[in-house]
């Protein structure tokens, strides 16, 4: 032959990658999010991205999305080099994007939702929402799902709602589909149900990015694996030749400790006995209807349960957060219903919230004075109506080392700290001295593997001094992994209690989405055997 | 059965309820159409605020606009009559073409302003409800100004737009023919507005628009996703729905009378927010809440131009006007409270939009 062709030879023996970014680079002040990041995708290919909370993961997603601009490097689709200004262009190269945090407007209908921006239209001014249910009932079909075009999305569960996600990317035709963290709020069914959509994806020819920090599941569904570290591509794996240990210490730079030891529990007296307890929701609708639990000291119950089943409320009334509409509370046998949060606070009772911007932070005052939010009224930290500004100062320097916070200063406001040492911060003024009951929400919700190392392992510790911990969480891993007691609240219901030791991660799965679970449920009754 | 009704009419309470509706029907005639004319104004002005807030934009300075709009009409109407001469005016509505030019310069104004609104609460980002109330207190102290100065001149006296005449026959027909008095038997911008409301309703449920101007009153990040430019169209809308504003303001000084006097919105646009609310952010839903609150100062008029006889009239002539100029507010108190179902508005009101970091 001649060598006129050179490039059908080539593509022959490689085939040109539906997507590859060259080079990619990216400074923020301060900071290179991205330092010459390469990556290729294949089609029918999903590719994982894992690396930690500000490893880069999401820059360079949002610069392929067109919501960033790099400041160096190339896009090439199909071998192309395009140029993508915003999202519309990257929509219109077929680029789709499922983002960390459900992009649907809950008051519009599925249909409504999913033709947003790509509207099928009847004439040049009214919407055809009937083909547009129409496609998606047939969309969906194919893919071998169900989804009611005419529904309310917030009527719908939560893995329902990432279907409709998948489904706005399919209805645009997308060839190249990005999901970043998908299976963040899923229970383990739902997260099976749609690995086997991405996978049915592949299947149909589509390239499939898959953006995680969850090492099981990257193993599970991947392709192939890139693993980034503070800007830069570290390695690229395939799963069936690499381990989570191997990916974690490429994540993380260092070894890392996947699961805790949890060690042995030696419960001691009932701390926290709950009976009967009725909490409402700010609407007024009874979400917590009839707990019953018990906690002794030197125990850890964690609470299970998808967002939103009543545990936000649970955690607020026990607090005294929020009104008790009927039930008893009390702590160390102490009746503290309806007690005020500074009263039970001074019954040494640590809580971490949920939301730590909002409610653990007052976020523009100095890490001084956040770490005596609780305390900053009484000695040594004040004497009568003056405070003492030397002895708050030096309790936050012996705070901050002794919890790794890493901060310039202990005078800069808390607002300046990543999401971690934020959480830190909270740890550190919640865990410290004599602590009858931790109370913690979501204790480490959005942080990366490090400092959810960092925090399990102090839970274990004040475990282990003999603190009582409720824990709550909708990371089913991080119950599953710390608990010697687990309950799973379902519907405002602690449905069922297992063993935290011996407890099947399915059947919790099983009991969070349904409330029922089949066999095994163990004591229903709360108290520790 | 007789004897029933008998001994109920004897029960002063109940006699004077079944006086009521006697009385309120056969004023209706009257009251209709005196009820749509009265929520003309406060309907424009609930439309413009649905077409802001349906977007995510939070509009108080509707009073401000619609006064604005009023004066700027009328004083155009006035100018361009010393220009140009009154002119004739057509048979039907009136039109002539001063009141034309002025119209489109009341319109005009009112997308100014709320270009202005919509600068400060959409780029600068500055509080929505201070912009609103700084274009309220600017348009009361700036046209009350100005009608000062302009009171020791003498302006071409202007003519204003004509009610279309329904023929008796059909006028005098009972509840249909009524109602066809009370919505049609108005001028161009009473009968505009009643087909607004429709069209705008249509529109904002099944168009492209509505549904992209929903997305971005609710969720604009979400809309931003799929591509849309989240601060064009609330640009756009903000300065469309200050056309409607200024319709309202034209409605006062141009069609229900041919004057401007100072303050003479009284409250309409507040009301018309409250309309808004109460009709939950719906076009047809405001138009209705309009109606209701016009209602309830329509039958004060009715009052005091034809008192009931016997008892009721005693009973209603001891009551003061004021309480029905209040009515609306009092309904919307308990609107608020919930008493009346639940009123959400669109999740991203008042907030405004920032995009991500995309430098």
């Amino acid at each position: 032959m001649t060598s006129g062709f050179p490039a059908t030879a080539d593509a022959a023996r490689a085939p040109v990658p539906k997507l590859e970014m060259r080079g990619i680079t990216k400074r923020y002040p301060g900071v290179t999010a991205n330092d010459h990041i390469d990556l290729d995708l294949q089609p029918g290919e999903i590719h994982a991205l894992l690396g930690e909370n500000g490893a880069g993961k999401t820059t360079l997603m949002n610069i392929l999305y067109g919501l960033a601009v790099p400041d160096e490097g190339q896009i090439l689709i199909d071998g192309t080099p395009v140029r993508i200004a915003g999202p519309s262009d990257a929509i219109a190269r077929g680029i789709e994007m499922v983002h960390q945090h459900f992009m649907l407007i809950p008051v519009l209908s599925v249909a409504e939702n999913v033709v947003l921006g790509a509207e099928t239209m009847a004439n040049p001014i009214f919407l055809d929402l009937r083909e547009a249910s129409r496609r998606i009932r047939k969309l969906a079909g194919k893919f071998g799902f169900e989804l009611d075009p005419d529904a309310k999305v917030q009527s719908l569960s939560v893995g329902q709602q990432q279907r409709v996600e998948i489904l706005k990317m399919l209805y645009r035709d997308a060839q190249i589909l990005v999901l970043d963290e998908p299976t963040a709020v899923l229970t383990p069914s739902e997260t099976e149900e749609i690995f086997v959509l991405l996978r049915n994806l592949a299947k149909d020819g589509r390239s499939i990015i898959f953006i995680s920090h969850k090492l099981q599941e990257v193993l599970e569904i991947a392709d192939r694996i890139t693993v980034i570290r503070r800007g830069r591509v570290i390695g690229e794996r395939i799963p069936a030749k690499t381990n989570a240990k191997e990916l974690a210490e490429l994540m993380v730079g260092r070894a890392v400790l996947l699961t805790i030891d949890r060690g042995q529990s030696h419960p001691t007296d009932v701390r926290l006995k709950v009976e009967g307890l009725r909490v409402r929701d700010d609407r007024g609708g009874e979400v917590v209807r009839g707990v019953d639990l018990e906690i002794r000291g030197g125990e850890i119950l964690g609470i299970a349960g998808v967002a939103g089943n009543g545990q936000d409320e649970l955690v607020e009334a026990l607090v005294g957060l929020r009104k008790v509409a009927s039930g008893r509370v009390s702590l160390a046998g102490r009746d503290v219903t309806g007690a005020s949060p500074r009263t039970i606070n001074e019954a040494n009772v640590g809580y971490v919230p949920g939301d730590r911007q909002r409610f653990g932070l007052i976020l523009p005052f100095p890490l001084t004075d956040n770490l005596v939010l609780t305390s900053y009224y009484k000695p040594p930290f004040a004497h009568g109506l003056i405070r003492d500004e030397g002895a708050i100062l030096a309790a936050a320097r012996d705070r901050i080392r002794e919890y790794d916070v890493r901060t310039p200063s202990p005078l800069v406001p808390a607002q300046t700290l990543s999401g971690g040492n934020q959480q830190k911060l909270i740890v550190a003024r919640e865990f410290v001295g004599d602590t009858t009951l931790l109370v913690l929400d979501q204790p480490t919700r959005g942080l990366d593997v490090g400092s959810i190392e960092f925090i399990h392992k102090r839970i274990i510790e004040k475990r282990n001094v003999g603190a009582a911990v409720l824990l709550v969480s909708a990371e089913l891993d991080e119950v599953m992994e710390l608990s010697d007691r687990i309950a799973v609240m379902y519907r405002g219901k602690l449905v069922a209690f297992l063993d935290g030791r011996t407890a099947d991660k399915y059947q919790v799965g099983l009991l969070m989405a349904t409330g029922e679970g089949g066999s095994g449920v163990a004591d229903a009754t709360g108290s520790a055997s | 059965m007789d004897a029933l009704l008998h001994a109920l009419n004897g029960i002063p309470v109940l006699g004077l309820v079944f006086q009521f509706v006697e009385y309120f029907i056969t004023s209706l005639p009257f009251t209709a159409h005196v009820a749509v004319q009265l929520a003309v104004p406060i309907c424009l002005a609930a439309l413009c605020g649905v077409m802001c807030e349906r977007s995510g934009v939070v509009n108080i300075g509707l009073e401000g606009i619609m006064l604005t709009c009023a004066f700027t009409g009328w004083f155009a109407g006035a100018v361009v009559t010393g220009v140009l001469g009154p002119g004739t005016p057509t048979p039907i509505f009136g039109f002539t073409v001063p009141l034309l030019l002025a119209l489109v310069a009341a319109i005009l104004a009112g997308m100014l302003l709320s270009l202005l609104h919509a600068w400060l609460s959409i780029s600068v980002r500055a509080d929505q409800i201070i912009s609103g109330a700084i274009i309220n207190i600017a348009a009361i102290g700036l046209t009350g100004y100005m009608n000062t100065l302009l009171s020791t001149q003498t302006l071409a006296a202007t003519s204003n737009f004509s009610a279309l005449r329904i023929p008796a026959a059909v006028a005098g027909f009972p509840v249909v023919g009524w109602l066809i008095n009370a919505l049609f038997g108005q001028g161009p911008i009473g009968i505009a507005t009643v087909l607004i409301v429709i069209i705008f309703q249509i529109l904002l449920f099944r168009s492209r628009w509505g549904l992209r101007t929903r997305s971005v009153g609710e969720h604009p990040r979400a809309a931003e996703t799929v591509g849309i430019d989240v601060i064009r169209l609330r640009y756009r809308n903000v300065v469309m729905s200050g056309a409607l504003a200024a319709l309202g303001g034209a409605y006062l000084s141009m069609e229900a009378t041919n004057a401007f006097q100072a303050g003479m919105t009284q409250g309409r646009g507040f009301i018309g927010l409250a309309a808004m609310i109460v009709g939950r952010w719906t076009p047809v839903g405001a138009f209705g809440a309009a109606l209701l609150f016009a209602s309830s100062q329509a039958i004060s008029q009715s009052i005091s131009v034809s008192p009931p006889p016997g008892d009721l009239g005693t009973l209603l002539s001891h009551v003061p006007t004021q309480f029905f100029d209040a009515l609306p507010y009092l309904i919307t108190i308990v609107v608020l409270a919930g008493l009346i179902g639940r009123s959400i508005a669109p999740a991203a009101d008042g907030r405004p939009y920032q995009r991500e970091s995309a430098s």
